[in-house]
């Protein structure tokens, strides 16, 4: 019978099957940060346990990291105590530590395939929703909640059930300024953030191919904010590539028999989707949000929309609660929004790739005389990782982002979710490439605007949302 | 963990949909390393009209009056009325963490987010699906009916109302054997540990370059 990758996937690691399908699943890898992990460790030790494979472990601060000068150290103790209880943990059990000052140091979620630690084939989970992000791999690759992060380091399983599979198919072309990060938020526009629970979805179809890897993950980690357990993409050549001479990937004789395995991680012909969605790529605009859940959401020339449009009663309340949070009205033009801080990072939009595109925006720009807008009081550009990073800097990006006004940080998770000092102050609005939109997300009171690198480039020099396609006309 | 068998207990309705975990409990009471005491930060933003940051004396914090935990009415409720995907966002286990530690032993809603839901039946927390129409009748009930509280029987699989109507759920047969009598996951995940030893010795011959 034809399979799909996540059949694949699921059945090459179940160890044991119960009579009503629950699934005793063999996880390959586990990456690890400071937020998630500490009352796992503690549970270990107080139950006298040894993680069972420490070689499947990965282990990196990125939370509570500052973006700012590193060597005077954290300053906030109650993050600070975080961070040196992950290094006295990793140091405690004997696990790999990217640690604060490493350059390897980033988000973990970039880190991991940037390693080659994240390998096609593999089940890979960590503490984390935006674990999903993984599944680019064509890996089976979500999020776990701090008991289960203990119970993988304990016994290298989970228990779990598979969830239904839902193909997502994008056919066709994307225009000039469109990115994956416009698919997502397309998909979700559709879908809803609810539209994907109990599934996991495959992305697949022609623009999903044209995807580089980083696209692919962008794509991936957002599939989460669509409900679903775990988003995928079949393994191809670009897949392939991208693995040759990773750190942790295989080498040698090991790299061939790793390469015959991957090719046949796709979804066979005719395999059987429990659900199906089609989009057509040439047909998405870039997107942006205008409320308080990332499938609230439309495209940059559309308007906020008017509550009494509502398809029912508890979303219309939830239009009127988001519009009056976001400080917006109905029917007022994208266009039209000021925001008074960018921030262009996080795990949805950090690699090498997203800053490429909005260093492009800004190169076109300032070339016709423009700086970061005046009514915008940061913005703000933090890298995924201190190898992208570096990197960006090797081929001068950060001199393009500085000299338009841009701020230049240090790796790390940063304004997506402030827990370090980076946040915004109640009332502030953001262009965020992030990936959650939620009431206070970036500090309380704070409104984000969900996009694309390129858009939050634009907006941060225009000092408003404006169409990135016109811009880069 | 602490079994849960039956419960009866005052019903607050929540009445929002999509109620992230950010909002169950903000993340910066995250930075704690332990895993108790979230409770009286639970819906911190909701719940207070200042910001809230740990170490605080939260007995001192002025109340948001208008946030139906803080309601005279539903002090004490420990079986909270939700709507569709209910803790959706993060993957913080702070959430149930937090919602155990306030005091709630169960949860009524149409939908939950996945990881949320999981997280639940680990720490005795039970999250009960019931359909919307159902909901929507808990909820006028709820609201019309000062005292409200319903009856939670796991074994049966039962909710019951005051007036003895009777909703069945669904629960998933081995979960439902954990949370009934508390047990330790990984302590029964070790009983497969021959099984998982063999599957390993096998995968390391089919794809040795994940056991480097
Ligand atoms: S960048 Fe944001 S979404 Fe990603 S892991 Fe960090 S906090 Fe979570």
């Amino acid at each position: 019978m034809p399979r799909t990758l996540y059949d694949k996937l699921w059945d090459a690691h179940a160890v044991h099957v119960e009579p009503d399908g629950m699934t005793l699943l063999y996880i390959d890898r586990q990456l690890v940060h400071e937020v998630t992990s500490p009352q796992a460790f503690e549970g270990l030790k107080i139950n006298g346990r040894k993680p069972w494979r420490i070689d499947a472990l990965l282990a990196t601060p990125d939370h509570n990291v500052p973006t700012t000068d590193r060597h005077a150290g954290i300053t906030d103790p109650v993050s600070r105590t975080q961070v040196e209880t992950l290094d006295a943990n990793c140091h405690d059990f004997g696990l790999t530590e990217f640690v604060m000052n490493d350059p390897r140091q980033g988000i973990v979620h970039v880190i991991g395939p940037e390693q080659g630690f994240t390998q096609p084939g593999v089940t890979l989970v960590c503490g984390d929703s935006h674990t999903s992000t993984h599944g680019a791999f064509a890996a089976l690759a979500f999020g776990i909640g701090t008991s289960e992060v203990e119970h993988v380091m304990a016994t290298q399983c989970l228990w779990q059930k598979k969830s239904g599979s839902m193909l997502v198919k994008v056919e066709g072309a994307l225009a000039k300024g469109v990115t994956a990060k416009d698919i997502a938020l397309a998909v979700i526009g559709r879908i809803g953030t609810a539209g994907g629970t109990g599934y996991a979805i495959e992305f697949g179809g022609s623009a999903i191919r044209a995807l580089s890897m980083e696209g692919r993950m962008t794509l991936c980690n957002m599939a989460i904010e669509a409900g679903a357990r775990a988003g995928m993409v079949a393994a191809d050549a670009k897949t392939i590539d991208y693995m040759k001479d990773r750190p942790y990937g295989p080498k040698g004789v090991q790299w061939d028999a790793a390469v015959a395995y991957w090719h046949t991680l796709v979804s066979d012909e005719g395999a059987h989707f429990d659900a199906v969605v089609e989009l057509n790529a040439a047909e998405i605009k870039p997107q942006v949000t205008w409320g308080t859940s990332p499938e609230m959401v439309v495209a940059v020339d559309g308007r906020v929309p008017d509550p009494a449009e509502a398809p029912n009663a508890v979303k219309k309340a939830d239009w009127e609660r988001a519009l009056q949070y976001m400080g917006l009205n109905a029917h007022t033009p994208i266009s039209e929004i000021t925001v008074d801080k960018v921030f262009i990072g996080s795990c949805t939009n950090s690699r090498i790739e997203d800053l490429w595109e909005a260093a492009e925006v800004v190169r076109v720009l300032a070339g016709s005389g423009h700086k970061v807008a005046a009514n915008v009081k940061l913005a703000m550009v933090v890298p995924g990782s201190g190898l992208v990073k570096a990197q960006a800097e090797a081929e001068g990006l950060d001199a393009i982002f500085r000299e338009a006004g841009f701020e230049w940080r240090e790796p790390g998770c940063s304004m997506c979710l402030a827990m370090n000092a980076d946040r915004l102050e109640s009332g502030e609005r953001c262009a965020s490439t992030s990936n959650r939109n939620f009431e206070g997300r970036q500090g309380q009171g704070g409104r984000t605007h969900l996009v694309s690198p390129a858009m939050a480039a634009a907006a941060a020099m225009y000092g408003h949302f404006v169409d990135v396609r016109e811009v880069m006309l | 963990m602490r079994p849960f068998t039956q419960h009866q207990g005052l019903v607050v309705p929540l009445d929002r949909a999509n109620v992230d975990t950010d909002a169950i409990i903000p993340k910066q009471f995250l930075k704690s390393i332990k895993r108790t005491g979230f409770g009286p930060n639970a819906f911190d933003e909701w719940r207070y009209l200042d910001h809230g940051e740990p170490g605080m004396d939260n007995s001192k914090r002025p109340l948001n009056p208008e946030f139906v935990l803080n309601q005279s009415r539903y002090q004490d409720a420990s079986v909270l009325l939700a709507r569709e995907n209910f803790g959706c966002g993060s993957s913080r286990e702070h959430a149930p963490w937090a919602l155990e530690d306030y005091g709630f032993r169960a949860i009524i809603a149409p939908s939950y987010a996945d990881i949320f839901y999981n997280n639940c039946f680990k720490n005795g927390l039970l999250p009960i699906v019931l359909p919307a129409v159902v909901v929507d009748q808990l909820f006028r009930e709820t609201v019309a009916a000062e005292g409200y509280a319903l009856t939670v029987d796991l074994a049966a699989q039962t909710v019951v109302t005051p007036s003895g109507e009777i909703f069945a759920f669904e629960v998933d047969g081995e979960r439902k054997n954990r949370l009934l009598n508390g047990l330790d996951d990984i302590g029964l995940t070790l009983k497969f540990v021959d099984r998982i030893k063999a599957y390993e010795m096998q995968r390391k011959q089919l794809t040795p370059w994940l056991f480097n």
